[in-house]
C-alpha cells in the first residue's frame, strides 16, 4: 500500500502526459495547461523540505554544544536575520536584502570557486603528463584550445582561432555527440523504468 | 580606493575565503558558514516573495482559483517527511511530480538529444556538394559511429569493431582534451573577476 | 634541481598566479578581440529583432559561482537589447538567477535611466518547476508569471499586453554554468519551436557544440571570450563607448593561459627526467 499507491500514482500520471502529447486535441490542452499549474503549485511545498535538513544539523550542533557549534551559530543567525530582512522589508533593487546579497553572498559564492583556478594551476605543474599517447593527444588539444581562445594566439597564427573552433565543431562535437547519444538513450530507458515501477529508488527511506 | 562600507565588506569576505589558500583558518570558517546562512535567507525570502504570495496566497485570495486547492494538499503531503510516523506520505507528491515529469519529458527528450542528433550526423548530399563541408561532415560522422562503437560493450572489441572503438578512443580524447583546455579558461576566469573586484571595485588601482 | 622542482610547496604556484593575474590589471596591454562565428549568430539574430516588438528572453540558470564569466555576457545583451529598443524578459528558473538578474539590471540602467520596467523590460519573479515553468510560458507567459519581481500584475505591463507566448518571444539567451540551459532546447524549441542561444561557462561550451550543429541553439557564448566578442560587437557595431569587463578580463586571461602552458611543460620536463634518472639509478 505505501509504495503500490505511489507507484500507480507515477504510472498514471506518466502515461496521461504521454497521451496529451501525442494528442494535440483543445482538451488535450487545457488538461494540459491545468497539470502545468498543479504541478508548480505542488512543487511549492517541496521547498520547505530543502531546509529541514539543513535547520537540523546545525541547531543539533548548536544545542548540543558540539564542536564548531559557534559556527553554526553563525549560519543560523544569518538564515534568521536575512530571511526576516526579506520578507519584512521587500527584496526590490533599493533594498537592503539586495545589499546583504550583492555584497555578501555574491563574492563569497563567486569567491569559493575561483579558488579552484588556483588548484588548477597546481594540478597544470603536477598532475597533467604526457605518459602514453592518447594523454599526449590530449595535452596537445587541451594548449591548442587555451592559444586558440586568447588574443595571444590569434596574433601567433590567425588561422588559430578558426582551427579552434572547427576542432570543436567537428572532432569535438562528434565524440561529445556520441557521448550524448548514449546519455539520451540511457536517460529515456530510466525513465521509462521509473514509469514501469522497475526502477523504485525515487521512493527513498520512507519506510515499508 | 573605495568608501563604500558594502565594498569594504565584500572585500573582507573575499579576502577571508582566499586565506585558504594558505591553510584553513578560523576567517575561512567563519565565510564559509556565513554564505550557506545567507544563501538559506535569500531562499527563505524569495521563495515568499516570488513564488508563495504570487502562486498561492494571490490566486486563492483575488483570483478566486480553488481547484488549486487539490495540488496544495497534494503539494502539503511533501512535509510528512518532517514526521518519521507518516513520512512515506511523501511519496505521493513526489510519484505525481516524477511521473508527470517524465511523461511530459520522455518524447521531448528522446526528439531533442536522440533524433536531432542523429538527424545531424547523416550525409545529406546538399553537405556533400562542398568539399571542405563533406570532409568536415565525414569526420563528424565517422566520430559518431566510432564513439558509440567504443562505448558499445555487448561486442567485443576485436577486429572491424575493435579497430573501430580504437578510432573512438582517439576522438574521446580530443575532446577531453578540448574540454580540459576550455577548463583551464573556465576557472582562471572565475580568479580574473574576483581579482578584478579587489583591484578596481576595492582598491581602485585599475584604471 | 628538477626533482625539487616537482615537490615544490604548492603555494609558490598559487603565489606565481595570483601575480601573474594582478599584473595585465594594473599594466593592461589591450589585446583586440577576434569575433568567432556563434557570437556573431546571436549578435546578429538580436540586432534584426524589430525594435518594441517581440521580445529577448535573457535567462541566467546559475548562482553566483560563475558570475565572471556569465555576467559580462548578461549585461552586454541587455545594453544591445536597450540600445535596440527591444523588449527584455530577464528571468531565471533558479532562486539565485533572479537575484543575479536583478544586479544586471542595476548595472545596465545606470547607462540607460529611461529603460522602464515594464515598458523596456521586465524581471520574472522565482517560480519552482524549471521544465515545468518553460512550458507553462509556452502555453502562456501571463499564467505562470501572474506579477513581475516588484508585485506588479503581469497584465498591467504595457510590453506584455502583447507578449502571451513564445510566439511573441525572437531570441532565449540561456545563460548557465552547466547543462541547465538544456532544458530550454528540450522544451522550448522543441516543443514550441522558440529560437534558443546559449550563453555557458568555458567549461560547459564544448558539450554545447552537438546542438549548435543542428540549429536546435542558434548561436553560444563560450566563457569569458564569448562575453568579450560580445561587447566588442556592441561597442564596434553600435558605437557605444562603455567599460567591457569581459575584454580587459581577456588581457589577465592571455597571460594566465601561457603561464598555465609553461606550467604544464615544466611539469612534464621535470616528471620525465626524474624519471630517467630514477632509471639510470636503478
Amino acid at each position: 500500500m505505501r509504495k503500490l499507491v505511489p507507484l500507480r500514482i507515477c504510472l498514471v500520471c506518466g502515461i496521461v502526459m504521454l497521451i496529451q502529447f501525442f494528442i494535440p486535441h483543445n482538451y488535450s490542452q487545457t488538461f494540459f495547461q491545468y497539470a502545468l499549474d498543479w504541478l508548480i503549485v505542488c512543487g511549492v511545498f517541496a521547498v520547505v523540505i530543502g531546509l529541514d535538513s539543513n535547520f537540523r544539523l546545525h541547531l543539533t550542533r548548536i544545542i548540543r554544544r558540539k564542536k564548531g557549534w559557534g559556527y553554526s551559530l553563525i549560519t543560523m543567525v544569518a538564515v534568521l536575520s536575512v530571511a526576516f530582512i526579506g520578507i519584512k522589508f521587500g527584496i526590490g533593487a533599493d533594498s537592503l536584502f539586495m545589499k546583504i546579497y550583492r555584497n555578501v553572498e555574491v563574492p563569497m559564492d563567486a569567491t569559493m570557486f575561483s579558488l579552484l583556478g588556483f588548484f588548477m594551476a597546481s594540478a597544470s605543474f603536477r598532475a597533467f603528463k604526457a605518459k602514453n599517447k592518447e594523454a599526449t593527444v590530449l595535452l596537445i588539444i587541451a594548449v591548442l584550445m587555451m592559444l586558440g581562445r586568447i588574443p595571444i594566439g590569434y596574433f601567433m597564427w590567425d588561422k588559430l582561432p578558426n582551427l579552434v573552433e572547427w576542432i570543436m565543431m567537428y572532432p569535438n562535437m562528434a565524440a561529445q555527440r556520441g557521448i550524448l547519444l548514449g546519455v539520451g538513450l540511457g536517460a529515456a530507458a530510466m525513465q521509462l523504468k521509473i514509469l514501469l515501477g522497475i526502477e523504485r529508488g525515487w521512493l527513498g527511506g520512507a519506510g515499508d | 580606493m573605495s568608501h563604500d562600507i558594502w565594498v569594504w565588506v565584500a572585500a573582507f569576505l573575499t579576502l577571508s575565503i582566499l586565506s585558504f589558500l594558505y591553510k584553513d583558518n578560523p576567517f575561512y570558517k567563519f565565510a564559509e558558514y556565513l554564505l550557506i546562512g545567507v544563501a538559506l535567507g535569500y531562499g527563505i525570502a524569495v521563495t515568499w516573495h516570488s513564488t508563495i504570495i504570487p502562486k498561492i496566497v494571490i490566486p486563492l485570495k483575488e483570483g478566486h482559483q480553488y481547484h488549486l486547492i487539490i495540488p496544495m494538499c497534494i503539494g502539503l503531503l511533501f512535509w510528512a517527511r518532517l514526521f518519521p510516523k507518516y513520512a512515506w506520505l511523501s511519496r505521493w507528491p513526489i510519484a505525481f511530480q516524477i511521473g508527470a515529469g517524465v511523461g511530459i519529458g520522455l518524447p521531448l527528450i528522446l526528439q531533442a538529444d536522440v533524433f536531432k542528433q542523429i538527424q545531424g550526423t547523416i550525409l545529406t548530399s546538399a553537405i556533400l556538394n562542398n568539399p571542405f563541408n563533406a570532409f568536415s561532415a565525414i569526420v563528424a560522422f565517422v566520430g559518431v559511429v566510432s564513439t558509440l562503437i567504443y562505448f558499445y560493450f555487448s561486442l567485443e572489441h576485436k577486429g572491424v569493431v575493435g579497430g573501430i572503438a580504437k578510432i573512438g578512443i582517439w576522438y574521446i580524447m580530443i575532446a577531453f582534451g578540448a574540454i580540459f583546455g576550455y577548463t583551464v579558461m573556465a576557472r582562471m576566469s572565475l580568479l580574473i573577476g574576483r581579482f578584478q573586484f579587489l583591484l578596481h571595485d576595492w582598491l581602485g588601482l585599475m584604471r | 634541481m628538477w626533482e625539487k622542482l616537482l615537490n615544490l610547496d604548492r603555494r609558490w604556484i598559487f603565489l606565481i598566479t595570483a601575480i601573474c593575474v594582478i599584473i595585465p590589471f594594473l599594466f593592461p596591454i589591450g589585446f583586440p578581440t577576434n569575433v568567432t562565428p556563434p557570437t556573431q549568430q546571436i549578435y546578429d539574430k538580436i540586432d534584426n529583432t524589430k525594435p518594441n516588438g517581440p521580445a529577448v528572453i535573457v535567462t541566467f540558470e546559475s548562482d553566483a559561482s560563475v558570475l565572471p564569466e556569465l555576467y559580462p555576457m548578461a549585461t552586454a545583451i541587455v545594453k544591445h537589447c536597450f540600445i535596440k529598443n527591444v523588449r527584455v524578459i530577464l528571468m531565471s528558473l533558479g532562486m539565485q538567477g533572479v537575484g543575479i538578474m536583478q544586479m544586471v539590471l542595476e548595472d545596465v540602467k545606470k547607462e540607460f535611466p529611461d529603460k522602464k520596467s515594464g515598458i523596456d523590460y521586465v524581471l520574472m519573479p522565482y517560480v519552482p518547476g524549471s521544465g515545468i515553468v518553460i512550458m507553462r510560458m509556452g502555453e502562456d507567459i501571463h499564467k505562470i508569471y501572474n506579477v513581475d519581481y516588484y508585485g506588479v500584475p503581469m497584465d498591467s505591463l504595457l510590453m506584455m499586453k502583447e507578449i502571451r507566448n513564445f510566439s511573441q518571444v525572437s531570441l532565449v539567451v540561456a545563460l548557465a554554468g552547466s547543462g541547465a540551459w538544456a532544458s530550454w532546447v528540450v522544451y522550448a524549441n522543441q516543443r514550441y519551436g522558440a529560437s534558443v542561444a546559449a550563453g555557458v561557462t568555458a567549461v560547459a561550451a564544448p558539450d554545447a557544440y552537438p546542438f549548435l550543429q543542428t540549429h536546435q541553439i542558434i548561436g553560444l557564448l563560450s566563457g569569458l571570450k564569448g562575453a568579450a566578442e560580445y561587447e566588442t560587437l556592441v561597442e564596434d557595431n553600435l558605437n557605444f563607448k562603455t567599460k567591457k569587463v569581459a575584454c580587459i578580463g581577456m588581457d589577465t586571461q592571455s597571460i594566465i593561459h601561457i603561464v598555465m602552458i609553461i606550467f604544464i611543460i615544466l611539469g612534464n620536463i621535470a616528471y620525465f627526467v626524474v624519471r630517467r634518472q630514477k632509471k639510470n639509478v636503478s
